[in-house]
């Protein structure tokens, strides 16, 4: 469904060129919802700009839904759905307007927009809004009616940004329960995040950026499997005592932290040890990887102090 | 699935933002109110006869101040993914523009012609000929200005800085243009400076046709004012990163 090589995009700034994307090779096939993962600024919405012929590539070339990007950017359009990371609603436009629109934008007659739009409101849980104007919906409303918005025209390719950015936890759910739908019900999904638990959640696949080059590949599992082993939290007043028995120990305070293999099962003896050397315990915990362990693998620094920072 | 024209996406993208203005058409009498009030406290000032000379400048003044402002209506959709939306979709990027502008014209045009029914009142006179051909005039000049609106609010994207633009520009082509005054009345250089601004022969162009006079260079004037504005606009929203 995507197929893309090599994609470059240079920006010319005051400060000189900037070269936000580097050369991403991006594969995608029917049915796949893949998750884009990356920190903000590692070049996520730049590609996903490329790939929905919003800005043309620097270098590089796609396939993307059958068509060309570069010699058939039209026929792109017209069979992918995009929603982008802001709201793409008029503010002084009415819901149902802004759907049948958005249909008959893509050639469908006024009967099948009104059809169309009428079933996708029922679906996305937008009854009621039909006459009220778009700048009046809640967040999580309008991230619906964006969605719905990109589905008008049945793509069979889905292109989301960000999708769950502002949201408030519940609407966050919601949102996800139906993009977990659209790939049931067979559309392709290619969506950018920089939220672990939502690429977690949602992503058959996971595609990661950072510095505009793609540092890694595979299933949210396959992906954890590659850090060695389970993370171990230990609160004791003696933690450098401790860190000297570990090669990978890091010690914050009274916090010692190491990596173990199958960390649940080594605890018990791992304790046992601990007692008859003296070392007196406040507290254990013991973590299985987590995306955020695969990214500071990965790139050598946390998707989540990059997320807080921004 | 229907076949795509040009003209199909025009209409389209016209008839999605006249829909709102004609749900609340409080906006487009409110826009009526500053030549209303020129027309009622400047006007009678100019004396008797005043009146087959102010009219047409004031329908020029009209197109102006209409449609340069325009391109406010387009940043609030620049911020929010609107215009976006709109540009993934295959309708023909020279279609958002052209339908904006559409918007604008017609509005502009109704406008004008309300003007027109509230001048004859106080003494104002003109065949149905006369008004249209004045009032198509005023719409050439609304289709140069209300394109170029949309390119420069693009290529602003902030409000205050499109807005320092606009007074930047209208007001010294207003000033120029002789709506109010005949420049012919000031020194020789004010008077040159004059025939350099375009809208000047449009005004005088809009004069003559309601006063029997040569209507041709002010006709070329705003010809060309439609080409260079429709120009830029179409340059401006087709490129890509816009």
């Amino acid at each position: 469904m995507i197929k893309a090589r090599g994609l470059a995009r240079r920006f010319t700034t005051k400060f000189g060129p900037v070269e936000a994307v580097r050369g991403v090779d991006v594969d995608v096939a029917e049915g796949e919802l893949v998750g884009f993962l990356g920190p903000n600024g590692a070049g996520k919405s730049t590609t996903l700009r490329m790939l929905t012929t919003l800005l043309r590539p620097t270098a590089g070339e796609a396939i993307i839904a059958g068509h060309d990007l570069l010699t058939d950017p039209a026929g792109v359009r017209r069979n992918i759905g995009y929603v982008g990371q802001k709201n793409g609603s008029g503010a002084d436009q009415r819901v149902r307007d802004e759907l049948e629109f958005q249909g008959r934008f893509y050639g469908m007659s006024r009967t099948q927009a009104r059809r169309k739009a009428a079933d996708l409101i029922e679906r996305f849980d937008l009854q009621g809004t039909e006459n009220r104007l778009a700048v009046t919906l809640s967040g999580g409303q309008q991230r619906r009616l964006d969605i719905a918005m990109g589905l008008l025209h049945n793509p069979r390719l889905l292109f989301l940004d960000e999708p769950s950015t502002g949201l408030d936890p519940q609407s966050r759910r919601n949102l996800w329960d139906h993009i977990k739908q659209l790939r049931a019900d067979g559309t392709t999904v290619f969506l950018t995040t920089h939220y672990l638990d939502e690429a977690d959640f949602l992503s058959d696949r996971l595609l990661v950026i950072d510095h505009g080059l793609i540092v890694g590949e595979g299933s949210p599992d396959e992906l954890k499997n590659r850090v060695s082993g389970d993370l171990v939290v230990l609160g004791t007043p003696q933690a450098a005592v401790v860190a000297t028995k570990f090669s990978n120990a890091a010690v914050d305070g009274e916090k010692v932290s190491f990596r173990i293999p199958n960390g649940d099962r080594a605890l018990p003896s791992l304790l046992r040890d601990l007692d008859r050397i003296g070392v007196e315990l406040h507290s254990v915990q013991v973590h299985r990887p987590t995306l955020d362990d695969v990214f500071l693998t990965m790139t050598g620094r946390s998707l989540r102090e990059d997320a807080s920072a921004a | 699935m229907l076949r795509r024209t040009l003209l199909g996406d025009v209409w389209l993208v016209f008839a999605r933002v006249m829909l709102p203005v004609l749900r609340n058409p409080v906006a487009v009498i409110f826009g009526l109110s500053q030549p209303l009030l020129y027309l009622g406290l400047f006007g009678p000032l100019l004396g008797d006869g005043g009146w087959q000379w102010f009219v047409p400048g004031l329908l020029v003044q009209l197109a102006l101040f209409g449609t340069a402002y325009a391109g406010f209506s387009l940043l609030p959709e620049v911020r929010t993914g609107v215009l976006e939306r709109l540009r993934v979709t295959p309708v023909s990027r020279v279609a958002l523009l052209v339908g904006r502008v559409g918007k604008d014209v017609v509005l502009l045009v109704v406008q004008g012609l309300l003007i027109v029914l509230a001048a004859t009142l106080f003494g104002f006179r003109a065949s149905p000929g006369e008004v249209l051909l004045g009032l198509g005039l005023v719409a050439l000049l609304g289709v140069a200005i209300g394109s170029a609106s949309y390119a420069i609010a693009l290529k602003a994207k902030l409000e205050y800085v499109f807005a320092s633009v606009l007074s930047a520009t209208i007001v010294p082509l207003m000033l120029l243009s002789g709506v109010l005054l005949p420049m012919s009345n000031g020194p020789k250089w004010l008077y040159w400076l004059s025939r350099a601004n375009p809208l000047a022969h449009v005004v005088d162009a809009e004069r003559s046709i309601f006063n029997a006079g040569s209507v041709l260079l002010g006709l070329v004037s705003a010809t060309a004012l439609v080409l260079i504005g429709v120009f830029y606009g179409v340059r401006t929203f087709n490129r890509e990163s816009a």
